[in-house]
């Protein structure tokens, strides 16, 4: 079933008077359960597809379906409502909010969703216990490790309980050995949750833990083919 | 929606990040909203004094000078010409319907002695109707009466400083003082005025028969002369009329023909003092809209840092709009962050406000009133201001984009 599905999806800048065509007609379907890789050099255009699959961007040309909804026809607001509830955000630089601790960034989106502050408080917790950061939910970010930090931001895309995590270069700011941890968790979450994830990466090594590797350039998908887990 | 009370510990703490610069902020509408207060409080006592005294001298007063002489072409000033009477005081009074009540008063200043105390004080010779015109009332005693004033018998009243003076705290009623050396009897105490709108004390006075004070003390060359009239119109309304009903009836009496001047002047008190209290009221306007600015510069000064703190929160404001954050979230944000910021400052306000007011009327005796409504109106201003001045930043703040905010570095 599909959850994610392309069109034709085009997106052009204007820089000063010259048109950039950043993105020249991508068809991409990804089922629910998936575990995507996207690769490619700076510039192939998979960061303006990543924000346009993660509802911060809108395409020029071409559909978009997630979940079957038409996101084109949404406005501002029901695109935050989208991204509040059926997106989980992990960046590289971690982006959490500084001076507040683990629990209260992982409430974070529970709170734009109206949720009880009893209710809000035991989901985060639960969040946090499963991405195994139990007893630091008091730490503020600069209290904590780069590991920890991508785990609470982990934790913070479970924790609306959305089918899709979009990770953009979640390792880019870590160690090999804590990149590793931080891809198990992904592992666990895609093979026991079935929530679907779509990673953005550089390195073969990292997306190597995907099962479909998809390769852009110059605005293209140029290779979409399975990885074979060794 | 996002809800209130994680918003207000949101803003709160972002408030607290920066103490100094939110603690400066605030000063601003403290200063703003504590001077409207103290302003108004200032203008409000300056009002109500004015209005004490008005109410002191009696409501709905004319008064009726005696007019200028003229001699040799060089005209005196009013009251040189003794054409009032006693006559024209019960004309008035029984032939303008306009009239309630009128007070002629014959009255010098006069030595009075009790016992071994004496004091130099204002006696004033006049009728029953002083008492109906001045709206005053007694303490104990009696008044005294028509029939007193027509056998100009030797009564008086006395103001309570001229009892404090002579009496100490002796009960005065029925003991024998003298006025220039003349005994009259204590029959009644006066109630306790205060000072007159000209700053007189009202209670250092002596109140005789009109008639006694004309043969006894104040004798005269003109029989049943008198010195001035108080006349009380029936009511604030009757005022024009009760003027324009003298003027016929005392140039009718005087026989002053159609091209003479008047031999006599009447003045409306009471449009004095509302005039004096109007422009009072004008001055508290003044003085509020003076402090009013300074509530306007401290709202500036709020939008400043509030713009200041938008776009140092950028990426803040990008990862709750990736989140989920909608426009009104990150509006209400920051209208809160702003509204905290005058509404603290408002309530310091209004306590340096009260305090300011207190210190003012002791330190230079003005005066001074804190209505509930200038405390509320500069609270509810101060919100406004909040409001005003922190929609602009939280509607900057709600229109950054997304993608752009997060890579804001």
């Amino acid at each position: 079933m599909a959850i994610i599905e392309a069109q034709e999806i085009t997106k052009i800048y204007r820089l000063g008077d010259v048109d950039v065509h950043a993105l020249g007609g991508v068809s991409l379907t990804i089922d629910k359960g998936e575990f995507v890789a996207v690769m490619g050099p700076s510039g192939s255009g998979k960061s303006t597809f990543m924000n346009i699959l993660g509802c911060l961007d809108k395409p020029t040309g071409g559909k978009y379906f997630l979940e079957d909804i038409n996101v084109g026809d949404l406005d501002r607001d029901e695109l935050a409502g989208i991204r509040n509830k059926k997106i989980g955000f992990v960046f590289q630089g971690f982006n959490l909010l500084p001076r507040t601790s683990a629990l209260e960034n992982v409430e974070l989106p529970m709170l734009y969703d109206g949720i009880p502050a009893k209710e809000r408080r035991r989901k985060a917790m639960e969040a946090i216990k499963s991405v195994g950061l139990e007893g630091r939910d008091n730490h503020h970010p600069n209290q904590l490790s780069g590991g920890q930090q991508q785990r609470v931001a982990i934790a913070r895309a479970l924790v609306n309980e959305a089918p899709i995590i979009l990770a953009d270069e979640p390792t880019g700011n870590l160690d090999t050995k804590t990149s590793g941890e931080i891809m198990e968790i992904f592992v666990k979450l895609n093979a026991e949750s079935h929530i679907t994830i779509i990673l953005v990466t550089h390195e073969t090594n990292i997306a190597a833990y995907s099962r479909r590797m998809i390769k852009f350039l110059d605005g293209r998908i140029i290779h979409d083919e399975p990885v074979i887990r060794s | 929606m996002m809800n209130v009370p994680a918003t207000l510990r949101i803003s709160f703490r972002a408030l607290r990040v920066n103490k100094m610069r939110s603690a400066l902020t605030m000063l601003g509408m403290i200063i703003g909203v504590g001077a409207v207060i103290a302003m108004l409080a200032v203008g409000t006592g300056a009002g109500r004094k004015i209005a004490e005294q008005i109410s002191s001298m009696g409501s709905n007063l004319l008064m009726v000078l005696p007019g200028a002489t003229t001699s040799g072409g060089v005209r005196m000033g009013s009251g040189t010409q003794p054409t009032l009477t006693l006559a024209d005081a019960d004309a008035i009074r029984k032939e303008c319907p306009a009239v309630q009540d009128v007070a002629p008063v014959l009255s010098g200043v006069a030595q009075i002695v009790y016992g071994h105390q004496n004091w130099s004080t204002v006696v004033v010779g006049t009728t029953p109707g002083m008492l109906t015109v001045r709206d005053w009332s007694l303490v104990s005693g009696r008044p005294f009466t028509e029939q007193d004033v027509k056998s100009a018998t030797k009564v008086c009243l006395l103001g309570k400083t001229v009892v404090d003076n002579l009496f100490g705290d002796m009960d005065p009623l029925g003991q024998m003082i003298r006025i220039k050396k003349v005994p009259f009897v204590v029959i009644g105490l006066l109630a306790t005025k205060g000072q007159s709108p000209q700053g007189q004390d009202q209670d250092d006075s002596v109140y005789v028969p009109v008639t006694t004070a004309q043969k006894k003390l104040f004798g005269t060359s003109f029989p049943g002369m008198i010195r001035i009239m108080m006349v009380k119109a029936k009511n604030t309304d009757d005022l024009a009329a009760a003027e324009k009903q003298i003027n016929e009836l005392l140039r009718q009496r005087h026989h002053i023909g159609p091209k003479q001047e008047n031999d006599f002047t009447v003045r409306n008190l009471t449009q004095m003092m509302e005039t004096a209290q109007e422009s009072a009221k004008v001055m508290t306007l003044l003085l509020g809209a003076i402090a009013s600015v300074s509530l306007l510069v401290g709202g500036i000064g709020i939008m400043n840092i509030m713009l200041v703190s938008v776009t140092e929160r950028t990426r803040e404001i990008g990862i709750r709009m990736a989140i989920g954050a909608k426009t009104w979230d990150i509006r209400l944000q920051f209208i809160i962050e702003a509204l905290m910021l005058s509404f603290i400052g408002g309530i310091v306000g209004i306590c340096f406000g009260i305090s300011g007011s207190k210190i003012l009327s002791i330190l230079a005796g003005w005066p001074t009133i804190i209505s509930p409504l200038s405390i509320l109106s500069a609270f509810g201003f101060s919100g406004l201001v909040g409001i005003f001045f922190g929609f602009y930043p939280a509607y900057k703040a709600s229109l950054l984009d997304p993608i752009d905010a997060l890579r804001y570095e």
